[in-house]
């Protein structure tokens, strides 16, 4: 890497970035590219050693560690960090977490998709690593003696003979001056040895979080700055035909009205368009914004009816779609007879409704845009705000703060982009701050979907033969406004990866045009195809007159790895080979759930039943078993939840327990009420009391974790808990009702009588 | 000019008296621990004290706090934490952490009136505060363990 010192950091990353700067992020950059130029250093760029980006190490002793991922409630801003820690055998508390702004040199930093932990842990493990290396030769050469006879020994290096000793801080200057070591040279811990690896921390924000101190986007303030709630057009594609702002700048406080421009399809994340009214305070930017008078064009979308759209996407799932998987004949098999069972499903379009709603702060000076912003994806940010405003992405600083919940919702920055409109036009700093009804109405949805599913039983109540197919607008209607088939990343959310032992079996996929945006929700496609899968497999035990548990065990059928070459399946991104679809793993986390669960074992009232089912996503594999009571009103109350787990190696056991008791949760809001619905394009739902989500009286009692031990690598864990409560509380209320419950939500279904 | 007391603070307010205790407390005097979530008392985030009980602040005017005491997060404690902090902090409750101010405000206001509640006196006062993340049965764990001295 000789001569990277006289080019300039910029020009350096533009030749390195597409061909895999996740590596060179984390290990190659000498600390001297860092030192100018920079468009917000972080402590660790400015330590005395600074091998490479990740971290960092003052004299004092103190070790800085950068989040590069963005911090929803998942923990990762602590896990990432402890990975680090554990390699550099540094103290926890002497560790300070910086958080990231977005910037190219840390890779990858979209926080989506479950993949933090799966994408970075081997390489927080080599930032940790070269560290502790070079504070060990640095120690060697201080007490001349072979680096072999040195170890760490937390937050130190000791000369085993001696017993010589000498803090990281007390190294940092003479390991500053070492070479950084290639990755070969690097020596990992044992597994025997992490110190903080698979026993986890808690959440470094803590007590800021229980404290009010916390910093989230809407605490975000800067000298100067005035607030902005915007209009946006009530139909996606709407345009302003005329506004009369006259009443709005009279609300006291009100400053003065801008428009912002529509987007040009395809949507992406460009601001939707419409009216801001910019004020003192955000009280006075909503009351103005009530006061707008308002005549728009609505566009083509205005067609759209939530109730016809579901009627045409159930005609589409009975109709012959495009193949994504084919195994023997499924054709011929239904041509022999046997028992056929047939059974439709629908899930409704699905907003994110995190407790904080969208806001970003922004201010455009000089030709350049710093931004403050709860985004998932800083990257996005800036590029985004580059391509509004024409400036270069350089020239977009996006700082980000905590999220107040994301889901996904805050993977698409079109928010962050609207400050930065406005700060430009406005001339000064400028929060825009979305209410809850802007939040519910203008939301990327998860996609509504029909599936159709038929099966045949042979003479043995197995499955002979066995066809589904899903239709829903694809998240990549987005991207391309022609695009109606789903993706193969989609489709492998729990379709064409359906784990089955089913000699003949075709998965299919039907057409669906978006009239709305489509977006990535928490597990995403994983909870329709697995709501689909796992109801219908229950649908099939219980025709056959069999334990569904055991029903379940015989369709996963016996340990092997699936070979799904020729479907496009993409696995999440993740290689094959070290992630492969292995059915031993989904069997056991089911066998495990019920005995944990007590199936077959547990007595249970009039009313009350268990419900199981077992899906792999985000290569995680996760079974549930859901205890409800429904009494004679048919009100649903959950009692119990079990789920277990094989994530692989897990980094933050309890910060895990608590991502999959989060989901039983959340799979709940998606059973018992999550529903948008459109008239006329625009969305029917506006805010908690007609888009509630569970409370505490409506939420599991009480969801037990079984996190599996494995040395297998480490998989996602914030998404995979969601797809099998969905389908597994389902089940139990067909258990307890006899009352399947094919669309959701349950509102929809009437559970008694 | 409406006087009020918030955390202790003696202050005066002259904008619009219509304007919701919230936005007063997060853009006026930059107490930004309270949340905004819903607007319209559905969600709970942005639940404070007034003369110890809780109230939603994005629907209660500022003019109806005249003469009274609002407490927010930033004030439940003087010294160190409050009880109920502790517990949260002991359990581990928060993943984002945004709607925890409002639910420990809502907490402790149910602590006062039945310092030992049972899971009926949860659901009946903790539904009204939403937590989209799910931690609902960790802020039951907490409750009762503040309730039971644990924390």
């Amino acid at each position: 890497m000789s001569g990277i010192e006289n080019v300039s950091r910029r020009r350096f990353l533009k030749g390195f970035v597409s061909s895999g700067a996740l590596v060179l992020g984390a290990r190659f950059y000498p600390n001297v590219l860092w030192a100018e130029g920079l468009p917000y250093a972080t402590h660790a760029d400015g330590a005395t050693l600074h091998p490479n980006v990740f971290i960092g190490v003052d004299t004092d002793g103190t070790v800085y560690i950068v989040a590069h991922r963005s911090e929803m409630g998942t923990g990762i801003r602590t896990s990432l960090p402890l990975v680090v820690a554990d390699e550099m055998d540094a103290d926890w508390k002497r560790v300070k977490i910086e958080q990231a702004i977005g910037d190219r040199r840390y890779g990858d930093q979209n926080t989506d998709g479950s993949h933090s932990i799966r994408s970075f842990y081997d390489v927080m493990r080599e930032a940790g690593a070269t560290g502790r290396f070079m504070l060990i030769q640095a120690a060697a050469l201080e007490w001349n003696v072979p680096p072999s006879e040195c170890r760490s020994d937390l937050h130190a290096v000791v000369h085993g003979s001696t017993g010589r000793r000498l803090g990281y801080g007390d190294l940092a200057t003479a390991a500053s001056k070492l070479p950084v070591p290639k990755k070969e040279e690097l020596q990992f811990k044992p597994r025997s040895a992490w110190r903080y690896i698979g026993k986890g921390m808690t959440s470094y924000d803590l007590t800021e979080l229980c404290t009010g101190k916390a910093v989230y986007g809407m605490d975000a303030r800067v000298d100067g700055m005035v607030y902005a709630s915007i209009e946006h057009p009530p139909v996606l594609g709407g345009k302003l035909k005329s506004c009369d702002d006259q009443e709005a700048l009279k609300v006291a406080g009100v400053l003065q009205t801008v428009p912002i421009d529509p987007f040009k399809p395809p949507p992406a994340f460009q601001p939707l368009g419409g009216v801001a009214v910019i004020a003192s305070n955000t009280w006075a930017a909503f009351q103005g914004r009530k006061k707008l008078k308002i005549v728009w064009d609505n566009g083509q979308n205005e067609s759209y009816n939530s109730g016809e759209y579901q009627k045409e996407l159930q005609a589409t799932a009975h109709k012959p779609g495009k193949v994504v998987r084919n195994e023997g004949d499924v054709d011929a098999a239904f041509a022999k007879g046997g028992k056929i069972v047939e059974a439709d499903y629908y899930v409704p379009l699905l907003a994110h409704a995190s407790m904080e709603p969208m806001v970003a702060l922004a201010e455009f000076k000089d030709g350049k845009v710093t931004a403050w912003a709860p985004t998932q994806n800083p990257q996005a940010a800036q590029d985004i705000i580059s391509k509004e405003l024409g400036i270069p992405k350089e020239d977009v600083v996006c700082h980000v703060t905590l999220l107040g919940g994301a889901f996904g919702r805050k993977s698409k920055p079109d928010y962050v982009a609207e400050a930065a409109i406005l700060s430009k036009k406005v001339g000064r700093p400028v929060k825009v701050v979305w209410t809850r009804e802007d939040d519910i109405k203008f939301d990327y949805y998860n996609a509504v979907a029909a599936m159709y599913m038929k099966a045949a039983l042979d003479t043995s109540c197995r499955p002979a033969a066995w066809l589904q197919r899903s239709v829903f607008p694809p998240i990549t209607s987005i991207f391309d406004v022609n695009a109606v088939y789903g993706d193969p990343g989609h489709l492998g959310q729990g379709w064409t990866d359906i784990p089955y032992d089913i000699p003949n079996l075709r998965v299919e996929n039907g057409p669906a045009k978006a009239h709305v945006r489509i977006g990535w929700l928490r597990s995403v496609a994983n909870i329709y195809h697995g709501f689909a899968v796992q109801s219908f497999s229950d649908e099939l035990a219980h025709a056959a007159g069999r334990d569904p548990l055991e029903y379940l065990i015989e369709l996963i059928g016996p340990s092997r790895i699936l070979d799904l070459k020729n479907t496009g399946y993409l696995n999440y991104g993740a290689p094959y080979d070290a992630y492969p679809i292995d059915t031993g793993r989904l069997r056991r986390v089911t066998e495990l759930v019920a005995e944990k669960a007590g199936w077959g074992k547990r007595k249970l009232g009039k009313g009350s039943g268990l419900g199981i089912a077992a899906h792999r996503s985000f290569v995680t594999y996760v079974a549930t078993v859901v205890e409800v009571e429904v009494n004679d009103r048919g009100e649903v109350r959950i009692p119990r939840v079990d789920t277990a787990v094989d994530a692989g190696t897990v980094v933050n056991p309890e910060l895990t327990r608590a991502q999959f008791e989060g989901a039983a949760v959340f799979g709940t809001s998606v059973v018992r009420s999550g529903e948008i619905t459109a008239t006329k394009g625009a969305i029917d739902q506006s805010n908690f009391q007609d888009y509630p989500v569970a409370r505490i009286d409506e939420a599991p009692y009480q969801t037990n974790v079984y996190l599996v031990e494995s040395t297998a690598p480490p998989a996602g864990v914030g998404e995979p808990g969601v797809p099998p409560m969905v389908a597994a509380l389902c089940n139990a209320i067909y258990a307890a009702t006899s009352k399947r419950v094919r669309e959701l939500p349950l509102s929809r279904n009437k559970l008694v009588g | 000019m409406i006087q009020l007391k918030v955390n202790g603070v003696e202050r005066s307010f002259d904008g619009d008296p219509e304007m919701p205790v919230l936005w007063y407390l997060r853009d006026f005097l930059g107490l930004t621990g309270t949340k905004f979530g819903c607007g319209v008392a559905l969600c709970g985030a942005c639940t404070v004290l007034q003369n110890g009980d809780a109230i939603r602040s994005c629907v209660v005017p500022v003019r109806d706090a005249a003469g009274k005491e609002i407490t927010t997060i930033e004030g439940l404690s003087q010294n160190g934490l409050h009880p109920v902090q502790r517990a949260w902090i002991e359990v581990n409750v928060p993943q984002c952490g945004y709607c925890q101010s409002g639910q420990i405000m809502q907490a402790v206001a149910l602590l006062k009136t039945k310092p030992k509640p049972t899971d009926q006196d949860i659901d009946d006062t903790m539904s009204g505060n939403i937590c989209r993340c799910g931690t609902y049965q960790r802020i039951r764990a907490a409750i009762k363990a503040a309730a039971e001295g644990r924390a």
